[in-house]
């Protein structure tokens, strides 16, 4: 398994992370080695066996459709760094550049 | 088509292929993964909890009616209710989103496979529904700065809300090649979710959504061209002028030599016209994967029955049976579906109205006052009321023109038509005796025309109808008055 530093940084882009050069090296090779490690499933995932959707096991875990308690606007807006008129404030939004 | 008129050579030698993309708001009373209410109208940030704000250590849990109208609708489609879907985390960076994603559905939607037959005044086509999935709705922002919009804001407001609420998508083939089938498809689909009360669906309040995927390629080739995404339709009209000056655009662009590029369009309405909104350089890398929070979905082949069974006649089959049995027009129940008044009528002609005549009184009274006004016309009448109105009108009670004063009280409150009628004291006058008495009185106080009906004058017996009519302040039956005027100046 390869990975190109062009790689690296795509990814490091996607999770709006600043990598150093130097970073983006040592990266490469951990995450090329992970990439390795997980493709060993397909050795034995062959065309007859399902993919697994979910390791519990469990089916249809749902609710009725039946109101319950929202929390205070006070508490909702509590943890925000900063509020504004009952919404949460937050920094000018940047398109990003892929 | 008159907004963008397209030369009749171009139309010949090019074809639009259009897909929709519509996000419909589910009228439950939860949002899709928490029990905070999804009443509209709350002030900001007081229908949000742990869960749907994205606490550290929280779980949501899946809304049974959410995925109810989710297979309702797939059914209603003629779609495959997967016997195994899952919810995915669709990721990005975005505010309108507390999680940084967006819980969604991806490989295995619970809805495959449907079609929707689809008529315009050209002709009927059946077009392909791709999927049907779910997913969560996300939360407003207001923009704060001196445009007031996102480019150029200084910081951004957000109200959660809406976060949370369900939607559900329906994503159709590429089967679309006019604006007129654009708009009937999205209509059609309305009118099914409005059947199925699965929500109310207004494009104009944002309950319904509609994205159009618009390209053009050579009449005859079966490539695609490139495609814009085209954003901010709000209503059936803006979907309409949108996907013709798209096709227009393309048009115009590729036969001037330019090509056309992949990317996101915004329609101005006021402008008629689109506008780029972002190029699509690269495709959006959304890293979804299997929300490891949510188990997969597999519903009990009995509870897809029992749904099944619970369906609604939908618009396509009420609207032929509206013309096979009750002999109505196309026109007739397109305005009487559109104004959402079919139950009223049927309720009507069970309660005893002739069809064509309730049909009359609806699409031209009802829906005249209900446009005034912009009131729902079938939360004001009841077809039992509209039956009993005609019968008044039937029996002499009232004339036409006095049902139309009552109807009006009717929609406005004022109680059942026979309330109306009584309280007003508003009775056609058709007792013969009290009626003959009027016209004996008429008669002497208008000796100069009665005399020129005995000369033989026809005309002039108006005049004295007229009188009549004065003197019973409108509410005489006006053939009984002439009846009777005619037979007192014969027999002088």
């Amino acid at each position: 398994m390869t990975l190109s530093d062009d790689d690296v940084r795509h990814v490091a882009r996607l999770a709006r992370l600043d990598l150093s050069d130097e970073a983006v090296e040592q990266l490469r090779s951990q995450l090329a080695d992970i990439l390795a490690y997980a493709e060993q499933v397909g050795e034995v995932a062959t065309a007859d066996v399902p993919p697994m959707r979910h390791p519990f096991g469990l089916r249809n875990v749902m609710r009725e459709d039946l109101a319950g308690e929202s929390l205070p606007r006070d508490e909702a807006i509590s943890a925000a760094p900063e509020a504004e008129d009952g919404r949460f404030r937050v920094p000018r939004i940047v398109e990003a550049e892929q | 088509m008159t907004d963008t008129p397209r030369a009749a050579p171009a139309e010949e030698a090019w074809e639009a292929v259009i897909g929709l993309e519509v996000h419909v708001e589910l009228a439950t009373a939860t949002k899709m993964f928490c029990g905070c209410s999804t009443d509209f109208g709350g002030a900001p940030n007081t229908r949000t909890c742990p869960v749907c704000l994205g606490q550290p250590g929280t779980l949501p849990v899946t809304n049974r009616g959410a995925v109810e109208s989710a297979i309702r609708l797939g059914l209603a489609l003629g779609c495959d209710i997967a016997p195994s879907s899952q919810f995915h985390r669709k990721n990005y960076f975005y505010p309108d989103m507390p999680k940084n994603y967006q819980i969604s559905q991806y490989d295995v939607p619970i809805c495959r496979g449907g079609a929707l037959e689809v008529s315009t005044d050209t002709g009927t086509t059946t077009v392909g529904i791709t999927r049907v999935h779910m997913e969560e709705d996300t939360g407003k922002s207001l923009h704060i700065g001196a445009t007031g919009r996102l480019h150029g804001a200084e910081y951004s407001l957000v109200d959660y809300n809406r976060a949370g609420i369900p939607l559900l998508e329906i994503v159709s083939e590429p089967d679309i090649r006019s604006a007129e089938e654009a708009a009937a498809y999205v209509a059609e689909l309305r009118a099914i979710v409005l059947a199925l009360g699965i929500s109310d669906a207004k494009l104009e309040e944002g309950s319904m959504r509609c994205d159009a995927n618009v390209s053009i390629r050579p009449r005859g080739s079966g490539a695609y061209g490139t495609r814009a995404e085209v954003k901010n339709l709000n209503s059936l009209r803006s979907l309409r002028r949108a996907v013709a000056y798209e096709i227009e655009r393309q048009v115009t662009h590729l036969e001037d030599g330019g090509e056309v590029v992949q990317e996101t369009r915004h329609w101005d309405e006021d402008g008629g016209r689109t506008y780029t909104l972002r190029t699509k350089e690269t495709t959006e890398d959304y890293r979804y994967f299997p929300d490891p929070d949510l188990v997969p979905i597999e519903p009990d082949p009995a509870w897809i029955e029992e749904i099944r069974a619970s369906l609604p006649e939908l618009p396509a089959v009420t609207r032929a049976r509206l013309m096979e049995v009750h002999g109505l027009s196309r026109e007739q129940v397109a305005v009487l579906a559109g104004a959402g008044l079919v139950a009223v009528l049927e309720e009507a002609v069970e309660a005893g109205a002739e069809a064509g005549e309730a049909t009359n009184w609806l699409t031209n009274e009802v829906v005249a006052w209900a446009g005034e006004r912009d009131a729902d016309p079938a939360r004001a009448l009841a077809g039992v009321h509209l039956a009993e109105l005609l019968a008044l009108v039937a029996d002499g009670t009232l004339s036409k023109k006095l049902a139309r004063e009552v109807l009006t009280d009717v929609l406005e409150g004022g109680g059942t038509p026979r309330e109306v009628v009584a309280e007003r004291g508003l009775e056609q006058l058709s007792d013969e005796a009290e009626l003959a008495a009027v016209c004996d009185q008429v008669i002497a106080d208008n000796a100069e025309a009665a005399e020129e009906v005995r000369q033989g004058n026809a005309k002039a017996i108006g005049a004295l109808v007229g009188g009549v009519m004065r003197a019973t302040q409108g509410k005489a039956n006006p053939q009984l008055a002439n009846k009777l005027l005619r037979e007192r100046l014969a027999a002088e």
